[in-house]
């Protein structure tokens, strides 16, 4: 796929989601939680014995499946832009500041980082949910603990690299104090890679939701996210599999979107990148 | 790399290693929820939990548990699961050889795809095969180990179920290992059929582990190799009439594996980390399947010592990337 089809694709498929996420309730047919015990287990309208009331089928509870899937969208949404923001205004800050200051601050936040990268992510996000307790605001939690080190790195590495640039130089000269450097002269310049790792985190974000489902940490039975339809579709997948892979089929999407989302805006943000393509 | 490198880069994991310690002991504690109130029968009398609680060590304060557990652990004693009421040094000993058998042959997948596919797409540059690899390396990065081992199963194992999803040895079939390193044994032993079986089990959850690093490596050698092939030295072997396949296997992949040996110890850790996913998708006996059960049970000393073997596992495989990277890039040994 070309690099502009792709970016579409990205942009199409967010914009999607965000309709999806705000008009949950005019679009979905029914209430994502309405159960009827009568009609489980229904079929999606394309099989045999399916029906055009539930266009992708009921699950075991007799709950209806495209609706359940809208009102994810809400729910993958919120996650995905609060905890890819506060990951990334944690490690943005930490990074600007052993950046620019170096020392001990440096020291002190690469050691943190180095401790942080010796656990293993999954089991962290699984620990922390277990103490935390079911919920989104777990989930939001969990991804912004472990997920700051991203931005932390590449923003620190990022920070290195400008500082000795000649435009710092002379904000320098001039007389800036440090923090207007850091914000108005630096910030500025690694904006562009700052949204390319915003727009990855929200996928990350997405598929961490899932894997806290999947081991049952993730939310109570009274909210519907893809991460929990995939783990109660899994208990069924030899009698209906499309329980399972519905939900499974929108967050793949969702994360290919953002990972295009993310390329596309680094190549039109960085000047290099833009000079390359012409 | 040097000897005094090493020991440094040694030494420099003390930190990181009791870091990772006083983290997960002091937000396993701050928990509210009480571990003890897990395994108590119904109709327990107080001085029985009691003396359960002063059993586990869990009525003196933080400080001093830490303080004893540490000390327990520089003695090779993880203490004892709360869960399985076994040894945590023997559960980890008799359940870590199935998870490196499987990271083993996931990182021998990655790398071997990851080469064959990076190279086909420079040989076959602006051609249809680098196009495909252009897609899947796209599709392997952004889709993590956890979905595709989902999507595995959905279609290979129930879709079209040719392999088996769960376990790791059919257990009717006879093969009594000596030793928990069960892949190697019957290599060695030659029981083939156990080889066979073994294989079959393993390489749906080795397929996810690997996919998304044989992605990012064909990227990397792709491009690498790209910019290898209009260096001086290939037109040297160009001159001299070299094969088109022989400059690109033996004259410029050399030059581009580095960045794919910087790549691979990087993500080899997120591989052994996603075993704690996969393994427990495909319900597999290593200890991240171990992990996920003793979060979920609260089992404190079991959960402490299956971070610290992950920590340790990671350290490890840094240490042994750096020694590689040295050894294949001679501009590093300088120190």
């Amino acid at each position: 796929m070309s690099g502009r089809l792709r970016f579409w694709f990205g942009i199409g498929v967010f914009a999607l989601l965000v309709v999806c996420a705000l008009g949950a309730p005019w679009i979905a047919p029914h209430d994502p939680l309405e159960q009827d015990l009568l009609a489980t287990f229904q079929p999606p309208a394309w099989r045999e014995g399916g029906s055009a009331d539930f266009p992708f089928g009921t699950d075991g509870l007799g709950r209806d499946i495209l609706s359940r899937l809208i009102y994810g969208a809400r729910a993958a949404l919120t996650v995905a832009v609060v905890a890819a923001f506060l990951a990334g205004l944690l490690g943005t800050v930490l990074g600007l500041l052993a950046g620019y200051f170096g020392g001990w601050i440096d020291a002190l936040v690469s050691r943190l980082v180095d401790i942080w990268m010796a656990f293993p992510p999954v089991l962290l996000s699984i620990v922390l949910a277990a103490v935390l307790g079911a919920g989104l605001h777990t989930v939001v939690i969990a991804i912004v603990v472990i997920d700051w080190t991203r931005f932390c790195r590449v923003v620190r590495a990022e920070t290195l690299v400008q500082r000795n640039q000649d435009y710092v130089v002379s904000a320098m000269t001039i007389g800036l104090r440090p923090g207007a450097i850091v914000v108005s002269e630096i910030l500025p310049n690694v904006m562009p890679l700052l949204l390319t790792l915003f727009s990855l985190e929200m996928g990350i974000a997405i598929v961490v939701e899932a894997v806290l489902s999947f081991a049952g940490l993730s939310v109570a039975n009274d909210t519907a996210t893809w991460g929990s339809m995939i783990q109660d579709g899994r208990q069924f997948v030899n009698q209906a599999w499309w329980l399972m892979a519905l939900p499974m089929g929108c967050i793949i999407v969702t994360v290919l979107a953002t990972n295009a989302l993310g390329d596309g805006l680094r190549e039109r943000t960085d000047p290099l990148a833009r000079t390359a393509r012409r | 790399m040097s000897l005094a490198y090493f020991l440094r880069r040694l030494l420099l994991a003390v930190p990181t290693l009791l870091g990772v310690a006083v983290i997960v002991f002091v937000l396993l504690r701050v928990v509210p929820g009480d571990p003890i109130s897990m395994m108590i029968p119904p109709g327990a009398s107080a001085a029985d939990i009691e003396n359960l609680r002063s059993l586990y060590g869990f009525d003196k304060s933080i400080p001093q548990q830490f303080a004893l557990w540490i000390g327990d652990v520089m003695r090779g004693d993880l203490g004892v699961s709360i869960s399985q009421r076994q040894d945590v040094m023997r559960l980890v000993a008799s359940r870590l050889p199935a998870t490196l058998e499987l990271c083993l042959v996931a990182i021998v997948l990655a790398v071997a795809s990851g080469v064959a596919l990076g190279v086909a797409a420079v040989y076959w540059r602006r051609r249809w095969p680098e196009a495909i690899v252009d897609g899947f390396s796209g599709v392997g990065l952004a889709i993590p180990d956890f979905l595709w081992g989902l999507l595995f199963i959905l279609i290979l194992g129930v879709l079209i179920p040719i392999l088996p999803v769960s376990g790791r040895l059919d257990p009717r079939l006879e093969f009594d290992a000596a030793t928990p390193f069960y892949l190697f044994e019957a290599l060695i032993t030659g029981r083939l059929d156990i080889v066979g079986e073994l294989l079959q089990h393993l390489i749906l959850p080795a397929l996810a582990l690997a996919l998304p690093l044989a992605a990012a490596l064909a990227r990397v050698i792709k491009t690498s190799l790209a910019e290898a092939m209009n260096q001086d030295y290939v037109m040297l072997a160009r001159v001299k009439g070299y094969s088109r396949s022989r400059i690109l296997w033996r004259v410029a992949l050399r030059n581009a594996l580095i960045p794919a040996v910087t790549l691979t110890g990087v993500q080899f850790t997120f591989l052994v980390g996603g075993t704690v996913l996969i393994e427990t998708i495909f319900a597999y006996p290593g200890i991240g399947n171990l992990a996920i059960h003793a979060v979920v049970q609260r089992d404190l000393p079991l959960i402490q010592g299956l971070v610290l073997t992950f920590a340790v596992l990671f350290v490890a495989i840094n240490l042994l990337v750096d020694a590689t990277y040295s050894m294949l890039n001679p501009r590093v040994r300088v120190r």
